[in-house]
């Protein structure tokens, strides 16, 4: 069952009296349990794509379907309900809350959740997160005290705690040396694997790309290639 | 539940940058303690000018009797005898406007202590409650009468300072007696100074004596007012009559005043023991006036029975001028402590305002995030504007103990008499949550007009 579909979508900013067409018709199916990559140079428009399906932005035309739901049509409200309960967010800067321990930062998403999660079982659920990603032993650290790679894994159980269906990671490898990359997308290929979780990783780094099961390219407001990467496809048939 | 949670968002935020939400909140600390130590300091200078006006008689009301006419000619007021001891204690119970009132009896005549003689300006007779309502209940030397000596008749009397000096001359005049009229009455208080009343006569050049002792040993009748009629058939009663308590009792008095033909026709009321010249008394307070003339106007028409449609046979006075100008100063007193009070909070204010959109942009990054996993606009306006009325309450309520505390440093060290006032605390509280909100309001809603993608993407 597709999770996500997106048809003939475009985006076309106005500046001034010029139209600057970032998207031009893309039409796409993201099946649920996928691991997909997107991947294009900057200015492809690579991150336009990628605000869309992540419900922060709206196509200009063309209908974007998450879970049997049209998205496009819905109100900011609705959106960000959406967002909430449906999509977790992994950023390349980690963007946590300075000068908040790693629980607080981990339940801070269940404050707008629609059915409101009481004070001890959004405390459980957080734990149960933090050390699911390895820092069960840092639930009182603040962000100046863990390193890239911890915190990129606070942000991570962050996105989880909602129990999303789908998880979007935009450059999480971005700001971390090779080692640390490696773990994060362990995990990320950990979630996917164990949970059955949709993880969509946008990047620009091919070796990102390659955990992925499946890569979109995008180049000049298109896709211009998707397929299932190599490695994988060999992976699975060993 | 949602409630709590949004203040305690608040709070951490705000815990996240101490040092800044407290010097924020100094703005609204010192106006809310500015405003609580003026009201104090005010409402006790406010309290003490009014007492001093009071003390000159502003909530005083006279009650005289009517004036009686005989064939188109009027004899002036207070020219029959209707008020009685009974009105004035009736007052005192069924006019609640009214705090205490005293019956007056007035006569003129010379007083003699030792060799020395002078005859004072006012001779009353009245009870202790007189110092009550002119607000002179603080004695030089001595004390007051009291009303036992008023039901005794005893023959007690309390001396203004001008008397003393006439008489006594530097000495004590407590503890000796002085004669009036040939009765001696001992001398047990002193009365403080009072000095001059505003039309200029001199207040200190009195004698106070229960009214019983003037009534019955020193004058048989009222001196200025006498009815005619019965001290001439009082007189006469007397020269026939022999009594060895003649000289106890001068003037021989009749039991009670013979009501006149004209009297009796006018009000056809049961005998009267005794009549009282004027009745003072004080109403509760200034503004109250108008309700206690209303209330005592009333009492004393029911008491007197005049039909409805008969003009009334008393007169009701009040000190216009001089409670005019007591409501007049609390007035500007007040209006002068809300102007002050409302400048310094809205400074406090726009300090609030100025220093949350200095956080909004700040936590730019911030606001992207929390739309990003989900808070919608008024998520993030209810934050920034709880995160303000926290910062004000949390402002307001130092304020109002540091405005409590340097009152009483005022009260304290400079003896200015402070009054506290929970109206003005409920109030700053109020205007602080309030300057909240208004200031809070336009930061908060630029937060919340924030796009989540420039947001998250902002440096």
């Amino acid at each position: 069952m597709a999770l996500l579909e997106l048809k003939d979508v475009s985006k076309t900013y106005r500046t001034g009296d010029l139209d600057l067409p970032v998207l031009k018709g893309v039409t796409c199916r993201i099946e649920q349990g996928d691991l997909v990559a997107l991947m294009g140079a900057s200015g492809s428009g690579k991150t336009t794509l990628m605000n869309i399906l992540g419900c922060l932005d709206r196509p200009t035309r063309g209908e974007y379907w998450f879970e049997g739901q049209e998205v496009s049509r819905l109100s900011n409200d609705g959106r960000a309900h959406l967002r909430n309960s449906k999509i977790g967010f992994v950023f390349q800067s980690f963007n946590l809350l300075a000068r908040t321990n790693a629980l607080d930062n981990v339940r801070m998403p269940l404050a707008y959740a629609p059915h409101e999660v009481g004070e001890r079982e959004g405390r459980e659920r957080a734990t149960k997160l933090l050390e699911r990603v390895g820092l069960g032993d840092r639930l009182d650290h603040v962000p100046s005290r863990l390193s890239g790679g911890q915190q990129q894994r606070v942000a991570i159980a962050r996105a989880l705690v909602n129990q999303p269906s789908l998880l979007l990671a935009d450059e999480p490898t971005g700001n971390l040396d090779s080692h640390t990359s490696a773990e994060v997308l362990r995990m990320f290929q950990e979630l996917n694997r164990t949970d059955g979780l949709t993880v969509l990783l946008v990047t620009h780094d091919p070796e990102v790309a390659r955990v992925a099961r499946r890569t979109i390219r995008i180049k000049d407001g298109a896709i211009a290639d998707d397929g299932r990467s190599e490695a994988v496809i060999a992976a699975a048939h060993a | 539940m949602r409630v709590t949670r949004t203040v305690g968002t608040a709070l951490r935020a705000l815990r996240r940058n101490v040092t800044r939400a407290v010097l924020t909140a100094v703005g609204i600390i010192i106006g809310v303690a500015a405003v609580i130590a003026m009201m104090e300091i005010g409402n006790g200078s406010s309290t003490q000018i009014q007492k001093t006006i009071a003390s000159m008689g502003a909530n005083n009301l006279l009650v005289q009797p009517g004036a009686a006419s005989s064939g188109g000619v009027s004899y002036g007021g207070s020219s029959v005898m209707t008020l009685t001891p009974e009105d004035c204690e009736a007052m005192l119970k069924e006019c609640p406007a009214v705090r205490s009132a005293a019956p007056v009896v007035r006569v003129r005549t010379q007083v003699i202590y030792g060799n020395r003689n002078w005859v004072p300006m006012y001779i009353y007779g009245t009870t202790p409650a007189f110092l009550d309502v002119r607000d002179w209940t603080d004695l030089d030397s001595g004390e007051c009468f009291t009303d036992r000596d008023v039901r005794n008749a005893s023959k007690v009397c309390v001396l203004g300072t001008t008397i003393e000096r006439e008489l006594f001359q530097g000495e004590s005049a407590v503890g000796k007696e002085i004669r009036v009229q040939n009765v001696a009455l001992k001398v047990v208080g002193v009365l403080s100074r009072k000095g001059a009343n505003t039309m200029g006569f001199d207040q200190d050049d009195v004698v106070l004596a229960p009214w019983t002792t003037i009534k019955s040993r020193v004058s048989g009748s009222s001196a200025q007012t006498a009815n005619q009629s019965a001290a001439n058939a009082g007189a006469a009663a007397g020269g026939t009559t022999v009594n060895s308590l003649n000289q106890l009792y001068p003037g021989a008095l009749p039991l009670y005043p013979v009501p006149s033909a004209t009297q009796q026709a006018d009000s056809p009321m049961p005998v009267r023991f005794t009549n009282v010249d004027q009745i003072t008394l004080a109403a509760v307070s200034g503004p109250a006036m108008p309700q206690a003339i209303a209330q005592v106007s009333q009492l004393l028409r029911d008491r007197h029975r005049l039909r409805p449609g008969v003009a009334d046979d008393f007169n009701v006075r009040d000190m216009t001028e001089m409670s005019k100008a007591l409501s007049s100063t609390t007035d500007v007193m007040t209006q002068l402590l809300l102007v002050v009070a409302l400048i310094s909070l809205v400074v406090g204010g726009v300090g609030i305002m100025n220093i949350m959109l200095v956080s909004v942009t700040e936590r730019t990054r911030e606001i992207g995030l929390r739309m990003a996993v989900g808070a919608r606009a008024r998520d993030i306006l209810r934050q920034f504007l709880v995160e303000a009325v926290v910062l004000c309450v949390a402002g307001g309520t130092l304020g109002i103990a540091l405005g409590i505390g340097s009152s009483w440093v005022v009260s304290v060290l400079l003896h200015w008499p402070t009054e506290s006032s929970p109206g003005a605390v409920v109030a700053a509280f109020a205007v602080s949550a309030t300057v909240g909100i208004v200031f809070g309001w336009y930061p908060a809603w630029k937060a919340s007009r924030l796009d989540p993608i420039e947001a998250l993407r902002y440096e």
